[in-house]
């Protein structure tokens, strides 16, 4: 792959580019779905191809082809060229990229099992299985569940002689089960709505969270939440769940710390953020005991934003974001770097496939355990509201309100969890929620969430980010605004 | 609020001879269907599907008054599904060599083979006839990035002027389908589309205005530029205002993007998996009586091929009528089950949600926005809404923000900018609450495909929270 990738640097340079990057991308895809017990999606994919980046006149170029052969990739770094010599028609001033050395390496991400080797029929079984377990539950009314595996290729290679190999393996898994009743849909998933748990990791992902053994649990909940009292609408004591607090995290942090979008680059789409440049160092995002890291190294875990250089040439890294509270970090690349006083990117320009142009994205941001037990947690909260698994989530354009509901949530009072309640909601404005944050749990309740499905840039790229979380408490939160008729 | 017709010229037309990398022709798409169905039965397979498709686009993004990223694709894929005593099985590749291909077929006769018998699985369909449609607009193909760019650089000009600050896209694409199978079925569609959007920032305010078309002749660039550097200037020093239920207009884009969540509603699929809002309400008056939606493929201002993923013929389905939903749309496999004619809106096969309406098109009014404006003691007009998200399945309650341009009228004037709101509504309570539409037209948003609506005035539609700006 590396003589395509050179003959279209060869090109490019010929052409009068300044810099390129090339990535050959090989990416291959299986889904497996059930419903109610039969058998929904079956399909497998791949797709290879090569995309160049390049500067040329002091601005960008890409292009991309599936035609892999010299001409082929000979022609597409050509077009690239051209296309950056049309962007300096509309521009403002040169780019500038932080300076960073030639890496030759190969990585590969670890796994124990190879999901591509399991069997079919053994995936299958475990789904169905799974689906019938749900469906014995009385007042069940759809049951849902599925696995995608992905296996990821990429070849990197850039005009400062970096040559970089990356292989990963990545798994999915998750059950729903679903009641109608009355004027009520309730629902809910394991281990995690919207699809279930993803990780940087082989088949041992789906074995470790033991489907069969908790498809019972959810089938019932689904129905019980029926029955259940509604939320209040109040402010109170919020205690949120791992998986949920780990969306809250992408969306409230994750997302106002890319610097494409402090600097206005998602202006039209994905929108800008609050925490202007001037908020370097000096914004109190969140309470003393919070500490939150952008981290793709293997270290931090295996996560779906772990690899070992981003798609720009450079090594994986971990920012503090937020250290006792205070904000000190944004997610860079080479071109914004210095417009931070970083004379180096953190390492996070990511690209969806080959014929996708490497953007600023999240990678591992995760918030560090605490030093509470659940238990404790529990017991030392007099009044407040448990919520788990995300239902629906949404956000202002620049990362200040939001507001997000779960599938279920219980009552906790005198420091026990009470009676189930059902379409829980919170909102709030992002500082004053984490300045709210009192309480978090130990390593023993963190888990490493896998978000899928972040969407950004034009056109669209769909990235998998990782969200570290253990379960925390927060106070004077306002609850239940969604369901509110007035 | 009208958009001027000060610079209405569109993007210019090129001639064909411009144009910089051309689809295949439909004799080549077809051989490579053709291929994969001869490799599928020299490998015994019972029945084949294939579908081929070819993507040439481009886009350019601008943002600071500058392009900062400009891209281009050219991607080709073949999907088969192989169909062998009731089991089957998808694989795509975009290797189209021999032996990919029938190394995709071997892969799909595997994946099929480890399932257990599926006993609704269809034969698949025989030949088909269907309507033609011509979506395919030379000058579309034709456009070149320094004509993409020559448009961004007089729409950041016109932002320098205004002490504003300009960013968007401009991108432009063609791009083909087709589909065959081992009972002789053949169909294939081509379209071009370009988008133009741009967002105008002036301070801490910002407004936004979009066109989406299958011709870049009806691409405006410079008036939507215009457009939203007009209003962004009326957006600065914002009010901030109570929540609550206030009446609302709706430009169309913002319609699209929340009606845009009912199109699954409307799957027999989804209404037998009762996950539907139509469940148990089908032929009851589930919103006002001045609501008609209809699905439709050949609507003039609608853009998608004459056939569904099974190759079925695309029918125009009619959805609700005088506020009652009256029809659902119909996969081959849904239609069966519910003793109905497929209407030729399934997806690719397998798959667990059927089928879905993709053309919506409501029927809309004569009032104009100003007219909207005029009649409206106060209220709230919304040019567009962001991170829709459902909170409520059943009754359809969505949540959301206004964004980029949310303004007081008062007295039938506009009065001020508002500070942004979250919103918590109903869709289902907001389509019985329209008090006044304008004239359906191809709206463009970023939550919804591309449908036709018009703008609406609907009264006690619910804000929940206010944010910073």
């Amino acid at each position: 792959m590396y003589d395509l990738a050179t003959a279209a640097l060869d090109t490019a340079k010929i052409r009068g580019a300044s810099y390129a990057d090339v990535r050959v991308m090989h990416l291959r895809q299986r889904d497996l779905t059930t419903k109610n017990g039969e058998v929904g999606t079956l399909a497998q994919s791949e797709s290879i191809g090569l995309g160049i980046r390049v500067l040329a006149n002091g601005a960008w170029g890409f292009a991309s082809t599936d035609r892999l052969t010299r001409e082929g990739v000979a022609a597409c770094a050509a077009q690239a060229v051209s296309i950056a010599k049309a962007s300096a028609l509309a521009k403002r001033e040169d780019v500038v990229m932080a300076p960073e050395d030639a890496y030759v390496d190969s990585w590969q991400s670890p796994f124990r099992k190879d999901p591509f080797e399991i069997p079919l029929e053994t995936q299958l079984a475990l789904l169905l299985a799974a689906d019938a377990e749900m469906r014995r539950v009385r007042g069940v009314t759809l049951t849902e569940t599925d696995m995608q595996f992905r296996k990821i290729d990429s070849w990197f290679a850039s005009s400062i002689g970096s040559r970089i190999h990356q292989s990963k393996v990545i798994t999915g898994c998750g059950i729903v089960a679903t009641s109608f009743q009355g004027d009520e849909i309730q629902k809910r998933s394991y281990p995690n709505s919207f699809g279930g748990q993803h990780a940087l990791q082989g088949y041992e992902l789906v074995e470790s969270l033991d489907l069969l053994k908790h498809a019972p649990m959810v089938a019932e909940e689904a129905v019980a939440l029926h029955s259940a009292a509604q939320c209040p609408q109040k402010a109170g004591t919020l205690i949120l769940g791992g998986s949920q607090l780990g969306l809250q995290i992408h969306e409230s942090i994750g997302h106002p710390i890319e610097l494409d979008r402090v600097l206005g680059q998602e202006a039209n789409f994905a929108g800008t953020s609050f925490l202007t440049l001037d908020q370097l160092n000096k914004l109190r995002y969140a309470s003393d005991i919070v500490n939150v890291v952008a981290d793709a190294r293997l270290d931090h875990g295996q996560g779906l934003g772990t690899f070992a250089y981003d798609d720009e040439g450079v090594p994986a890294q971990c920012t503090d974001i937020i250290k006792a509270g205070q904000f000190c970090g944004y997610l860079s690349n080479r071109e914004t770097a210095h417009l931070v006083g970083l004379n180096r990117s953190s390492g996070t320009m990511r690209t969806e496939s080959w014929n996708r142009l490497p953007i600023i994205r999240m990678t591992n941001v995760s918030l560090l355990p605490g030093t509470w037990a659940f238990a404790d947690l529990l017991s030392d909260t007099d009044d407040g509201i448990l919520m788990e698994t995300n239902r629906s989530w949404s956000i202002d354009d620049r990362r200040y309100q939001f507001q997000f509901s779960t599938e279920i949530a219980w009552e906790i009072k005198g420091g026990k969890r009470g009676r189930m309640l059902k379409n829980p909601s919170y909102s709030g404005i992002t500082t004053e929620f984490w300045n709210s944050c009192d309480a978090i749990c130990k390593r023993e309740d963190w888990t490493l969430w896998g978000t899928p499905n972040c969407g950004k840039g034009q056109p669209m790229q769909t990235m998998g980010t990782g969200h570290g979380a253990s379960p925390s408490r927060f106070r004077n939160v306002r609850i239940g605004a969604a369901f509110s008729k007035q | 609020m009208s958009p001027s017709r000060k610079s209405s010229q569109a993007v210019s037309a090129k001639p064909a001879a411009k144009l910089q990398q051309q689809l295949m022709g439909e004799r080549e798409l077809r051989g490579i269907a053709d291929t994969v169905l001869r490799l599928a039965k020299s490998l015994g397979v019972a029945e084949t599907e294939v579908h081929v498709d070819e993507n040439i686009s481009a886009l350019t993004r601008f943002a600071n008054n500058a392009i900062h990223q400009n891209v281009a694709e050219h991607t080709l894929n073949v999907s088969v599904r192989t169909q062998v005593d009731q089991r089957t099985a998808r694989v795509t590749t975009n290797r189209t060599d021999e032996d990919s291909l029938r190394a995709a077929i071997e892969a799909s006769l595997s994946l099929a083979h480890s399932q257990p018998k599926n006993p609704h699985l269809l034969p698949v369909p025989g030949k088909q006839r269907y309507r033609g449609v011509n979506r395919f607009v030379k000058q579309t193909a034709a456009l070149t990035p320094e004509d993409r760019a020559r448009a961004v650089r007089r729409a950041c000009d016109l932002a320098i002027k205004n002490g504003q600050t300009a960013a968007g896209i401009f991108s432009s694409a063609q791009a083909q389908s087709a589909m065959g199978n081992s009972r002789g079925l053949f169909a294939a569609y081509r379209d071009t589309h370009a988008v133009f959007s741009i967002t105008m920032q002036e301070g801490s305010a910002a407004s936004w205005a979009k066109e989406n078309a299958a011709s870049v002749t009806e691409i405006h660039p410079q008036q939507l530029a215009e457009r939203a550097s007009e209003k962004a200037h009326r957006a600065t020093d914002p009010r901030e205002l109570a929540p609550g239920r206030y009446t609302v207009i709706l430009e169309p884009a913002a319609v699209l993007d929340l009606v845009g969540f009912l199109f699954y509603d409307f799957a027999a699929t989804a209404v037998r998996d009762k996950r539907s809002c139509f469940n148990e309400r089908m032929g009851k008056q589930v919103f006002g009586k001045n609501i008609h939606i209809e699905d439709d493929v050949y609507h003039p201002l609608q853009l998608g091929a004459p056939f569904d993923g099974e190759g079925i013929p695309r029918e125009r389905v009619l959805l609700v009528d005088q506020g009652v939903p009256k029809n659902l749309v119909y996969s081959r496999a849904s239609a069966k089950i519910a003793k109905k004619k497929p209407t030729g809106h399934g997806f690719m096969l397998p798959n667990e949600y059927g089928e879905a309406p993709m053309n919506l098109v409501f029927a809309g009014g004569k009032a104009s926005l100003d007219e909207m404006i005029a009649s409206t003691e106060r209220g709230l007009l919304v040019t567009r809404l962001w991170y829709i998200r459902e909170v409520d399945p059943y009754e359809k309650i969505m949540t959301g923000m206004t964004r980029d341009g949310l303004f007081l009228v008062e007295k039938g004037q506009v009065t001020s900018a508002a500070r942004n709101f979250r919103f918590n509504q109903s869709i289902l309570e907001m389509l019985r609450n329209v008090e006044m539409m304008g004239p359906a037209v191809r709206a463009t948003g970023e939550e919804a495909f591309e449908m036709v609506v018009p703008a609406m005035k609907i009264r006690d539609f619910h804000f929940s929270e206010v944010t910073k700006f």
